[in-house]
């Protein structure tokens, strides 16, 4: 292998260690340590290599026996990945008609929309939620709109209804710019032969577009639910304190109870819940193909 | 398969967003180098902006301010270590878990001459968590208690009704007829526990876990009934209307009363009546402090500022704009009198007497109770 390949292979390692690996291996150092009145708030276990022994032998997993004895956790991590997985299933089908109508659109037209579609990420994602909070509370925008056409309020602020237009807002251009570059780089002869050959609309959609679409469809639920299910400020602000997620679990850790290691190791299990199983079904995958 | 295709079509798209952002970036303005500069760190709506200016323009230190709303953040930034300020804003009930830990500098008395303007029954109290006095001087100080719109009270207890009682929030067959106007309540354990036990006549500052436990259950049994729980946002909720009763610090609900007053001049409407009261049970003392961190970059500057706001007429400034009781006494006749013998910001002798202070929670305790806080705030059963 020529040097200037080698170094194309290493950088993206060299990403992954920087910013994934060694970010990981601190958290589960912190994840490992007990809670204690100091700075930083922690007695770490494992003092590097040559100590392995030591830290093996003294290992204890409190911390994680916490974590699976509350059903508070349990409770916290099904109701994110629930309200992220509700909230990815909105985004797609908004999200699939608009970025089908991009790809469509005129040559000149796409860039501007393309540019409206990332817009909103100019202003602050706390100033965007804050401003969902003037539309959905009792005598917000929402229900003003609502009252000019006769209709009944609705009482949306705090709920989880709230959370999941926040969650949908926020991550919809997620979705939306992965099936768009999908859609963008499908052949449009294919839908035309369809018509063609006399396939009417709805089955050419289903037939032809979303399987082209479908890398952009996988790529944008991804990205939209793995950050979902973490997401702290849209369930602070627009949930109420009923909507238990694992965000907010982890800032109780961390800030109330001044348990660095326990808030360490859910992030750890969240992260290894949302991982494992994407790996396994990359794997069975690629036995089938 | 799919996800190396899913791959690819991310980083199609991620090209899209940076290509979008590719901007030509304006470098910050320079010429402020040089400057000495003051980093505070404050609770938001808890400071006349004038006195800063007045602070700036006579030392020609600038001010950078920042605020928080929550202690419990404070806190955490404090323990990472670091936090950049000069001078924060710490409530007294957390400084005996934190000067142990070594994080704040003794004050120099020799630079802080306005200490004598203090008041001694404040500084005396905050001693109870500051022996000595060594380390925090008084900002201000209050009560936690409960806030109302006027309105919504007369409609639903009755004309002659007056708010004296803690039964008010504590009894779910009172507090059930202001759901549907709205109730919020602090999220803070170490102010509603001590309210809970105190209101079923057990010491408030218990740390047994079976008061404890007692204190979580009445505050589940009246979970339901609010609406959120939260340390700063009931201030324009009450202002606005959009909420009816609240538990909350004395300075916020007097703050939301003058805010709704103020939102109502020039519309012609009628302005919405906030009230605050100290229940005759009693109720929480609270005190906010100046401490300087232990790796403030300007002490000088720190001192500096602080003695600044410990002069009467600065002190006064204050409790004009905020509402809240200042623990400076010679800063009381340069108080208009309306506010001064406010019994809501300037509890009568009588009223002190009543009102109670806390000392932390050992860690195990407080894991416990805000594990229970947890449950109360989800409306989950206490385990």
């Amino acid at each position: 292998m020529s040097p200037a390949r080698r170094l194309i292979v290493a950088a993206p390692a060299i990403w992954l260690f920087l910013f994934f690996a060694l970010p990981f291996a601190i958290i589960f150092r912190i994840a490992l340590s007990e809670p204690a009145r100091a700075i930083p708030p922690y007695t770490p276990h494992f003092m590097g290599l040559d100590r392995l022994g030591e830290f093996i032998a003294g290992l204890d997993l409190d911390t994680l026996w916490t974590l699976l004895s509350d059903g508070l956790y349990a409770e916290a991590y099904l109701n994110s990945v629930r309200l992220a997985g509700l909230s990815t299933v909105i985004a797609l089908l908004i999200g699939f008609p608009l970025a089908r109508a991009i790809a469509r659109s005129s040559p000149t037209l796409r860039p501007i929309l393309i540019m409206l579609v990332i817009l909103p990420f100019w202003t602050s994602l706390l100033i965007r939620i804050y401003a969902w909070i003037g539309i959905l509370r009792q005598d917000g925008y929402l229900n003003a709109a609502l009252g000019m056409l006769g209709l009944p309020p609705l009482d949306l602020l705090n709920t989880e209804t709230a959370v999941v237009i926040g969650l949908v807002y926020a991550y919809l251009p997620f979705v939306v710019l992965p099936i768009y570059a999908a859609l963008e780089r499908a052949d449009p002869t294919l839908e035309e032969a369809a018509a063609d050959l006399g396939c009417p609309p709805f089955r050419r959609t289903v037939e032809i577009t979303i399987p082209l679409a479908m890398p952009g469809i996988i790529a944008g639920a991804l990205l939209m639910f793995i950050p979902a299910v973490g997401e702290f400020i849209v369930p602070d602000l627009l949930g109420g304190s009923e909507t238990i997620m694992i965000g907010k679990t982890v800032w109780t850790e961390f800030f109330s109870n001044r348990d660095w290691p326990l808030a360490a190791m859910i992030a750890m299990v969240l992260t290894l819940l949302l991982a494992v199983p994407i790996m396994l079904w990359q794997r069975t995958d690629r036995e089938q193909t | 398969m799919w996800l190396r295709k899913a791959a690819f079509s991310l980083v199609t798209s991620l090209a899209l967003v940076v290509g979008a952002f590719a901007q030509p970036v304006t470098p910050a303005p320079a010429g402020s180098a040089g400057q000495p500069t003051v980093r505070v760190w404050n609770f938001s709506d808890y400071v006349s902006p004038e006195v800063l200016d007045a602070f700036e323009r006579e030392t020609g230190i600038k001010v950078i301010y920042d605020t928080f709303d929550s202690m419990e953040v404070v806190e955490t930034r404090m323990l990472a270590g670091r936090t950049g300020y000069d001078v924060v804003v710490v409530t007294a009930s957390f400084l005996p878990r934190q000067i142990p830990l070594n994080i704040y500098q003794p004050l120099d008395r020799a630079k802080l001459p306005n200490l004598t303007h203090q008041w001694p029954t404040i500084t005396e109290r905050v001693g109870r968590y500051d022996p000595g006095n060594r380390f925090a001087v008084n900002y201000m100080w209050g009560t936690t208690g409960i806030g109302y719109n006027v309105a919504a009270m007369r409609q639903r207890m009755g004309a002659d009704y007056k708010v004296d009682t803690w039964r008010l929030i504590f009894d779910p067959a009172n507090l059930r007829r202001f759901q549907d106007c709205g109730i919020h309540v602090l999220d803070a354990v170490e102010e509603l526990f001590p309210a809970a036990l105190n209101f079923l006549g057990l010491d408030p500052n218990s740390k047994r876990d079976a008061d404890l436990r007692r204190a979580a259950e009445l505050l589940r049994s009246i979970s339901p009934f609010i609406r959120k729980f939260h340390s700063s946002e009931y201030i324009s909720a009450l202002a606005s209307g959009e909420i009816c009763l609240a538990v909350g610090y004395s300075g916020d609900i007097l703050q939301a009363r003058k805010r709704a007053k103020e939102a109502a001049e020039g519309t012609g409407r009628p302005a919405i009546e906030i009230n605050y009261a100290i229940p005759n049970e009693g109720a929480l003392m609270w005190f906010d402090n100046f401490v300087i961190p232990r790796d403030a970059q300007n002490p000088d500057a720190a001192h500096r500022f602080i003695d600044f706001m410990l002069r009467p007429e600065m002190a006064a400034r204050n409790v004009v704009q905020t509402e809240f009781a200042s623990g400076n006494l010679a800063a009381q006749r340069l108080i208009p009198p309306t506010l001064l013998q406010d019994p809501q910001v300037y509890p009568s002798t009588a009223t002190m007497g009543r009102l109670y202070t806390i000392t932390p929670y050992d860690d195990r305790t407080q894991r416990l109770i805000n594990r229970w806080w947890t449950a109360v705030k989800a409306r989950r059963p206490i385990t």
